[in-house]
């Protein structure tokens, strides 16, 4: 049996989160689904520290206090998180309704779609080498999802953050491990650095500064990777390349499910905020209509027009009957119910 | 004024700029390939650039954030910046940069 609710949301951003708040506002029930391992979507992900003093009647809130508040206030209409996973496919059943299908195969059916998603989904940012795409996932990995895989390997490890960082450190006691940075400054917590310099003190690990300049395939299924610095280029010939350059954002199969675009970019009336599929709707930057603005309140407006409409396609046969937060006794039982 | 940019196919461009942008704007305002996916909070790297050898003493220079943020580029060099960080002025007139690979 698949899962069921009344509304899937596509991406956990501010506007996403924001859309649980408004349709359960209206007695609508959401999954959310989103490819980061965390709800906040760019807020959480590219500015958490950084101020946002648009947002109505904050003076001045960082990315992380925004959603740690969206995720408050949404909570109370128990919202289901799915996250570390892509929306790849969506089909429409006989029943009219929609099948949604991750990428870690969970399948959740609902009533109506709202894309809610930003720029794209985050996804690991590769190197721009041209033919290197057939190596990914046998000698080069931009995540880790079994690190057995590298027992005994040698591997080259590239970057200067966490992720570059922590997985030297773990994978030094398995591998042979080689990390290379552009600088001998570290993005990453302090604490694993010094972690990774003592390693490299004690000749458990190789740390040389370096960027890649090129990488071959060679016969015996290792790969050599050049490295060049400000004096010289070295070879290193390894069994495995992790690069970790952070995260870039991607539409991704979006752009398949046969919506009407504009320059990646999804088509949507002003009055619903409805795609040109019926029951599918785009809400925040990744919608577009004339006079658009790509800002996050924008995104909540959008959110409280489209949940008016997704009410008649839940509850066909009910009067939607207006109500002000204020003075609903109904929502005053169910926000202090929790 | 003017400054004066080479895309990566290695086509000269001559952009009128005002002096209340960033170069990041108006490089994305006239339409040239660059992503700046942050919109110019210093967020990601995807507005990097080269800046022409004589042009670089003239700018301010680089903080912390903007040097860490430059470890998630690629072929980084010694004249590489992030062009959301570049705030013009009149001084900055002719000013000769490049694109960055993706």
């Amino acid at each position: 049996m698949n899962e069921k609710t009344d509304v899937i949301i596509i991406g956990a951003g501010p506007v996403g989160l924001f859309a649980i708040f408004e349709l359960g506002l209206l007695n609508i029930s959401c999954h959310v689904i989103d490819n980061l391992d965390k709800p906040g979507g760019q807020c959480a992900e590219l500015y958490p520290d950084k101020p946002i003093y648009d947002i109505p009647s904050r003076i001045s809130i960082t990315g992380q206090e925004l959603t740690n508040d969206l995720i408050a206030q949404a909570k109370p209409f128990k919202p289901v998180y799915h996250l570390n996973q892509q929306v790849q496919k969506i089909t429409k059943l006989e029943t009219n309704e929609w099948l949604v299908e991750t990428s870690i195969n969970k399948k959740i059916q609902s009533k109506c779609l709202v894309i809610a998603g930003g720029a794209g989904s985050f996804v690991p940012r590769k190197i721009p080498l041209q033919n290197i795409d057939h190596l990914e996932g046998k000698n080069i990995f931009y995540s880790i999802r079994d690190k057995s895989k590298f027992k005994g390997g040698k591997l080259l490890i590239a970057g200067g953050g966490d992720s570059a960082l922590d997985w030297t450190n773990e994978l030094s006691k398995i591998a042979d491990v080689t990390l290379i940075h552009r600088r001998k400054e570290f993005k990453a917590a302090p604490d694993s650095v010094s972690k990774m310099l003592k390693l490299e003190k004690e000749k458990k690990i190789i740390f040389s500064i370096g960027q890649i300049q090129n990488i071959e395939e060679l016969k015996n299924e290792k790969i050599k990777v050049i490295v060049k610095n400000d004096k010289e280029a070295k070879n290193y010939e390894v069994d495995f390349l992790l690069p970790f350059f952070g995260l870039k954002m991607e539409l991704g199969p979006i752009a398949d499910w046969g919506l009407n675009l504009d320059k990646n970019l999804i088509k949507v009336d002003t009055e619903k905020f409805e795609t040109s599929e019926p029951s599918i709707f785009a809400i925040g930057d990744i919608n577009i209509y004339p006079g658009k603005l790509k800002l996050i309140l924008s995104g909540f407006h959008e959110a409280a027009l489209m949940a008016q409409e997704c009410f008649k396609y839940c509850f066909p046969d009910k009067k939607n009957v207006f109500r002000y937060t204020t003075s609903s006794k109904d929502l005053h039982k169910k926000l202090n119910s929790t | 004024m003017k400054i004066s940019i080479i895309d990566r196919e290695g086509n000269k461009h001559i952009l009128e700029a005002d002096n209340n942008s960033t170069l990041m704007e108006v490089i994305r305002d006239k339409g040239l390939d660059i992503e700046a996916a942050c919109g110019g909070c210093c967020a990601c790297a995807t507005c990097h650039v080269y800046i022409s050898d004589k042009w670089l003493n003239k700018l301010k220079q680089k903080d912390d954030e903007e040097e860490s943020m430059l470890d998630q580029a690629f072929d980084v060099k010694n004249n590489s910046r992030l062009s959301c960080q570049i705030e013009l002025s009149e001084e900055l007139d002719g000013l000769e940069l490049e694109l960055a690979p993706e």
